[in-house]
């Protein structure tokens, strides 16, 4: 299963679940992290630390492991 | 300063809550709509800032408390369990308020009608009010005001908090405020997501048009966020932070110093002999007169910290800094208040308000007071000066007593790093935070609210050397000049202080110190380099300015061991009662500051007396 954490800059993904504690998801929920949302990774910052993502016009910093945690269904 | 007016027009006026997410500009309509007229504290036994301030309206007096930034209302943390208990009247020393005025980021309309929704339903009279109204439409989106009010049944104005368009309809408002809000039915939303897709909608049929994205946020990100170019660019920005601030801050201090300086010898020579004059330019002026001489440099890190905030840059270097601060437990918040505690810890602790989440707010307070602030520095002077003879190690590049004043920084970097892990393996155990941060667009800074902020910090430090600082010397004056003996002052290994010196004593021995050192310790709380000048006088040294003397009385009277100790000793233990103090402002009880001031004596004590074996056993 794909995740946030596998996309590359510039490229865009369905979210289709959250895979992760329930406060951390609830907290990324409501920052716009819920299923049906499409996500574009645009930034990749320094090696391993957090990368920006856009969803809903919004540029949202997460770290890699909470990406890691997030299924997607890439688009073509 | 306006706290009695406050208390006196609480009764009478109406009160209001500004409610919304962070980064919608709600601290700048707060000062847009009270100006100086406000008042900055804390909630009661939580560390959220409330700032409650007053405006005139045409009908009367009306106080506005800006609540925190919530993205929800579910209690889940310290801001939104404030944010929920102010809206329900709950809080206690709050009345509930009148009315709401209700904050969105009118650029994400879409993304923040679900608070919206929640805080509709509290049921108290509100207006929604959509800030960045100028950048809505600088980038091309719009918005149909009538219509997403007729949708939620309130009034609804684009405004510019900024530039101060749209306000007549607040001020309205503000003027008269309805007794009722309007009874409507907003949809029952049950899970985040319901909420999401019906804020999507509901902006979708007030005709939101989301702005493009700003050009020159992504241009500038392309380097600020690039995996080589971002770290670059931090760390040119620190560098140019922090030698502007001692390029600027130095001349700066050292007029305040020379004004201090000045003026304590003007009330000297005006004033006969005395106990008066005793107390004013052995009491006052060095406490007060030592703390104050800080504020140029103070006022010189806010002021950077400000325009890095309101440009937005902050939030890149936070995400820039977070893999290195992860590495020791705490997110890249936490590094701009760590650096600074490099120039002083006070600034520092009052600069970790810029990290919401409260367990890595608490961590870095507690670990500030480890960086090697620059009153640290005359003591290592001193110390280094008497002990270590001067040769090079790296050639012209390095010499043996950088070398150790470079050790000393590092130990200091060490113990907040070590404490640092240990607290969140302890203490502040839990789910590694959460690291989650909107990346706003860049923004020129307002230099009208950057004056308010610099306003504000001045106003809160002068304040606190006026009264605890200033109570503080008072006490030590004291405990440094009684009792009296046959109606003289006594010399002062005879005075209370001198005494408790000497009853430390015992406790120092095994450091390698002497009483002398102990009543140095005692007169350090004033402020760290006073020891400096304590141990002049203990000495006999006529003026204590000239180190050379004091630096050859210290190499006759301690051993290499017992010095050694007391560097380390400063290095870790937190002798400074200001930073006591600022630290129970910012955590809200006295609870942490005892703990930090416990821990960090500790940790300063059993490091002195390994250090003091340690030498000895080698060079003794």
């Amino acid at each position: 299963m794909k995740t946030l954490a596998d996309l590359r800059r510039g490229e865009s993904a369905t979210i289709t679940r959250l895979v992760l504690g329930a406060d951390v998801a609830a907290r990324l929920m409501v920052a716009g992290f819920v299923p049906e949302a499409c996500v574009t990774l645009i930034h990749c910052g320094p090696v391993g630390g957090p990368r920006v993502y856009l969803l809903d016009g919004a540029e949202v910093a997460i770290r890699r492991e909470l990406a890691a945690g997030i299924q997607v269904e890439q688009h073509p | 300063m306006t706290a009695p007016a406050l208390t006196q027009i609480a009764a009478a006026a109406k009160l209001v809550a500004i409610v919304g997410p962070p980064n919608c500009g709600k601290s700048t309509l707060f000062n847009r709509l009270t100006g100086l007229r406000q008042k900055v504290g804390n909630y009661p036994g939580v560390t959220v800032e409330q700032r409650i301030g007053r405006m005139k309206s045409s009908t009367g007096w009306v106080e506005v408390v800006d609540l925190p930034g919530i993205s929800s209302l579910t209690a889940s943390s310290d801001d939104e369990r404030v944010t929920l208990d102010v809206l329900h009247g709950r809080m206690p020393g709050l009345r509930p308020p009148d009315a709401v005025l209700l904050l969105l980021d009118s650029t994400a309309v879409d993304r923040h009608l679900g608070l919206a929704a929640l805080v509709l339903k509290l049921g108290v009279p509100t207006l929604l009010a959509l800030n960045m109204s100028d950048e809505l439409h600088h980038r091309g989106g719009s918005l149909d005001e009538a219509a997403l009010s007729e949708q939620l049944g309130v009034s609804v104005q684009l405004i510019s908090a900024k530039f101060g368009h749209g306000l007549e309809a607040l001020y309205e408002f503000l003027a008269n405020l309805p007794n009722q809000a309007p009874r409507i039915q907003l949809p029952i939303l049950q899970s985040t997501p319901d909420c999401r897709r019906w804020a999507l909608r509901a902006a979708d049929q007030a005709g939101f048009r989301r702005p493009a994205r700003s050009v020159w946020t992504a241009r500038l990100d392309v380097l600020a966020l690039h995996p080589f170019g971002g770290p670059v660019l931090f760390v040119a920005v620190m560098i140019a932070v922090f030698q502007s601030i001692s390029v600027l801050a130095r001349p700066l201090q050292e007029l305040c110093e020379r004004a201090v300086q000045l003026s304590s010898a003007l009330v000297s020579a005006a004033l006969p002999p005395s106990t008066v004059r005793s107390i004013l330019t052995e009491g006052v002026w060095p406490g007060v007169g030592t703390v104050l001489s800080f504020l140029p440099q103070i006022l010189i890190l806010f002021l950077w910290i400000g325009i890095l905030e309101d440009s937005g840059y902050l939030t890149r270097a936070a995400v820039v800094a977070d893999r290195a601060m992860a590495k020791i437990g705490l997110q890249g918040k936490s590094f701009v208040p760590l650096l600074s505690g490099y120039a002083c810890a006070i600034p520092a602790i009052m600069a970790t308000r810029t990290i919401e989440n409260k367990r890595d707010r608490l961590a870095t307070i507690l670990i500030v007071p480890f960086m090697t602030c620059s009153a640290r520095l005359p003591v290592y002077t001193m110390i280094v000066a008497a002990f270590i003879p001067e040769h090079p190690l790296l050639g012209p590049v390095l010499g043996s007593r950088a070398a150790a004043m470079i050790g000393l920084y590092a130990a200091g970097f060490l113990g907040a790093a070590g404490t640092a892990w240990l607290l969140r393996s302890t203490v502040l155990r839990g789910m590694p935070s959460c690291f989650l941060m909107e990346m706003p667009p860049y923004r020129w800074p307002s230099f009208r609210f950057l004056a308010l902020q610099l306003l504000d910090r001045a106003k809160v430090f002068i304040y606190r050397a006026g009264t605890t600082i200033l109570a503080v010397s008072l006490g030590l004056w004291l405990l440094t000049h009684l009792p009296l003996r046959g109606g003289y002052f006594p010399r002062i290994e005879e005075s209370f202080a001198g005494k408790f010196g000497t009853g430390l004593a015992p406790v120092l021995k095994p450091l390698g110190l002497n009483w002398k050192v102990g009543v140095g310790l005692i007169t350090s709380l004033i402020a760290r380099e006073v020891i400096v000048g304590t141990l002049g006088t203990l000495y006999g040294i006529e003026r204590p300015g000239e180190s050379g003397n004091l630096a050859t009385a210290l190499h006759r009277d301690l051993t290499a061991g017992g010095a050694a100790a007391l560097v380390v000793f400063f290095a870790f233990a937190l002798q400074c009662f200001s930073t006591l103090v600022v630290v129970r402002r910012e955590t809200g009880s006295w609870k942490w500051p005892a703990l930090q001031f416990i821990y960090m004596g500790a940790f300063a004590y059993i490091s002195a007396w390994l250090t003091n074996h340690l030498v000895t056993a080698v060079f003794g």
